[in-house]
């Protein structure tokens, strides 16, 4: 008998109908994607655009100043995942702040860092606050963890995003979205299935190749029927209702705000900051900084390749000066990011 | 609780204390004597000889512990070089504080390791360092054996034609200790696959000679390997996703941190390249030892594209096998 993953691939190889922009969102997404050979299988009229969904992509260049600014005027101990480290700033990464002598701790979870500020009362400890609605929720834990212990030293530089906002304002350059998994696994799928009566249509899927080919499957399939829609195809792990837990953890300590993307610009209440409550433990309160706006590198197109613009192959930069060693744009620095990927799988 | 103190490193009598009831109890054997060196008869043919340091942290983790690892690591060294290991020397450093219990449960893991593998620790040295400057203990091992008649195997004799063949599943040490160190918050059933090898060595070379590279995939896993062995021979490989023995669990985790399994640690698995006519004969011997009953074919080693490493995807497609950049997982071995 023939498996779901053969249906789908015969599906999305004999598509010959009108073309079709399917955006996957996520990250690890894109890495799969590529990791998993499927671009080979789409024909001309299918096309992927990895989006606006690694986290460490879409932070702007004007927050890494803001980090440098910490690390080097406040002398504070940064404490951040691996990931941003090497991600370009106007002038510095915190990977040359680390070298000029500056602390830059790797933690793997927000808790890590307040377990760090608690053993290092002696010092201010800051976290690079990035990410969706994934993890979100544990910057909170955070928060609340270091008010539960009454810790001083102990911030969040908040950058967080929530996703509805760039679907909405990517919505012309995309047909179908291939909505995050791990992000509608903790929103639940009420808010992407109300995206459908805006006109938006999306399908949500796993991560290994049978749970992949069948989400564009579906994609292709709806699609051809001409009218918005949503289909799960994912449901042993998303459901209708999500994480309530998280959501609402998030909910009582943050509120939204607006908040800029790289490459996309300001997008209004797509970003995420502590309420007025937490606000000792919001970084750019705690230290009064001022306003920091980042120059980015004009040469860079990640912008770009975020909207589906450009492809990475695109850009004057990409695998020239800008290669994952020595990254320029923010795509290249995250194993996540879509040039990164193209850079790695791209040339066979 | 009884610790090690740096009296026991001073070499007086705590000294004599702690080498009479943790190592004596356990290496004791004609070729361990109290001299300053041991003495032993050379064998007959060629030798092989290696040696490497074991700083696993954890030290004690689901399936093995770094007394057992420190065996495995060097007896396996030796077998893929066709080698029958016969003596092993060790040199342990201790932190100061380190429970007497635990060390003796490392020593009985070496022990237990050593026979089964037909090894003699013929040689020892113990240090104690004071606190903080070790994490827990740090154990050398240097092993020689002996090169079985007419075996000559290479990472640079790999040529177009072989099957490469893995002798199960991969990626179990390292997914094991990246769960022990909890920073993931993740719990799942996985034990170290870390066993000693000659066995299913000597069962493939019993039945065929002309083997023409055998690696243990330790640390950089075996995608790590392949890439080595793309580099030494200058080939190309051919890899088929779908063949690749990797367990539930390993493939879960993976799939929710974003690695390939390809590149976490093996310590009980090797990777074997032979001509093609042979793959069948192998992989009979190798499902007759008890680490090897998964044994699969995993690819061919190819003219085409010499350098690279590229892999027919579960989808049908092919795609580069990508290699890892910077720091995977520090101190699994």
């Amino acid at each position: 008998m023939e498996s779901a993953k053969e249906k789908a691939i015969k599906i999305i190889r004999s598509y010959d109908g009108p073309k079709i922009r399917i955006m996957e969102v996520c990250g690890t997404h894109t890495h799969e994607i590529f990791r998993q050979g499927i671009r080979k299988l789409l024909p001309e009229n299918v096309e992927l655009i990895s989006g606006p969904g690694c986290p460490v992509c879409v932070t702007p260049v004007g927050y890494i100043d803001e980090a440098v600014y910490l690390a080097e005027e406040k002398g504070v101990t940064i404490t951040t995942f691996g990931d941003l480290v090497r991600v370009p700033g106007s002038r510095s990464s915190l990977a040359d702040v680390r070298s000029r002598g500056s602390k830059v701790k790797i933690v793997y979870t927000p808790l890590d860092a307040v377990t760090y500020a608690k053993n290092h009362p002696e010092e201010e400890v800051v976290f690079l606050s990035v990410g969706f609605e994934t993890t979100t929720p544990s910057a909170c834990l955070a928060v609340e963890q270091a008010a539960a212990e009454g810790l001083k030293n102990f911030s969040i530089l908040t950058a967080n995003k929530t996703m509805p906002s760039a679907y909405r304002m990517l919505k012309d350059s995309v047909d179908v979205y291939f909505y995050p998994g791990h992000v509608t696994a903790v929103t639940g799928t009420g808010l992407v299935k109300s995206l459908v009566d805006e006109g938006i249509s999306g399908v949500c899927g796993g991560f290994t190749a049978s749970e992949l080919v069948t989400a564009i499957a579906v994609a292709i399939k709806k699609f051809q029927e001409g009218k918005p829609f949503f289909v799960n195809c994912y449901p042993r792990v998303v459901t209708e209702e999500g994480a309530p837990e998280a959501m609402a953890l998030v909910d009582k300590m943050m509120e939204p705000c607006d908040t800029e993307w790289r490459g996309l610009g300001m997008i209004p209440q797509s970003g995420m900051k502590l309420r007025e409550e937490y606000a000792a433990y919001d970084a750019r309160k705690h230290f009064n900084m001022p306003l920091i706006e980042g120059k980015p590198n004009r040469a860079c197109r990640c912008g770009e390749v975020l909207q589906g613009i450009c492809r990475p192959v695109d850009c004057p930069c990409f695998g020239k000066a800008c290669i994952p060693e020595h990254p320029v744009g923010a795509c290249m620095v995250s194993n996540e990011g879509a040039c990164s990927a193209y850079y790695t799988y791209g040339d066979i | 609780m009884k610790t090690v103190t740096l009296a026991h490193g001073a070499g007086g009598k705590q000294t004599s204390e702690l080498i009479d009831r943790v190592f004596k109890a356990h290496f004791a054997n004609p070729d361990l004597t109290a001299d300053d060196a041991a003495v032993l008869t050379p064998p007959a043919g060629r030798m092989a000889m290696s040696t490497d340091g074991f700083i696993v942290s954890p030290a004690f983790f689901p399936g093995g512990n770094i007394g057992k690892l420190s065996i495995c690591g060097t007896v396996n060294d030796l077998a893929c070089m066709g080698a029958r290991p016969l003596y092993l020397s060790c040199a342990f450093v201790i932190e100061e504080g380190f429970p007497m219990d635990k060390l003796e449960e490392i020593a009985a893991a070496m022990e237990k390791t050593a026979k089964e593998a037909g090894i003699k620790v013929v040689s020892g040295d113990t240090k104690v360092a004071g606190k903080g400057q070790v994490d827990g203990v740090f154990i050398t091992t240097t092993g020689v054996g002996e090169i079985m008649e007419g075996v000559s195997t290479s990472g640079d004799f790999a040529k177009p034609g072989d099957v490469i063949i893995v002798t199960g599943d991969v990626g179990r040490h390292g997914c094991t200790i990246l769960l022990e160190r909890e920073d993931f918050g993740i719990e799942a059933d996985v034990t170290s696959d870390c066993a000693p090898l000659w066995g299913a060595v000597e069962a493939v070379l019993n039945e065929v000679k002309d083997v023409h590279v055998i690696r243990d995939a330790t640390r950089g896993g075996v995608g790590t390997v392949l890439y080595e062995i793309t580099g030494q021979s200058g080939v190309g490989i051919d890899l088929y996703a779908d063949r690749i023995p990797v367990a539930d669990e390993v493939r879960g985790v993976c799939g929710m941190l974003g690695l390939e399994p390809l590149y976490l640690a093996c310590e009980g698995r090797l990777v074997i390249m032979a001509p093609e006519e042979h793959a069948e004969k192998i992989l009979a011997a190798l499902k007759t030892t008890p680490y090897a009953k998964e044994a699969a074919v995993i690819g061919k080693v190819t003219a085409e594209h010499p350098g690279r490493v590229v892999m027919t995807t579960e989808v049908g497609t092919q795609t580069i096998l990508a290699q890892p950049g910077g720091e995977l997982l520090p101190r699994i071995c």
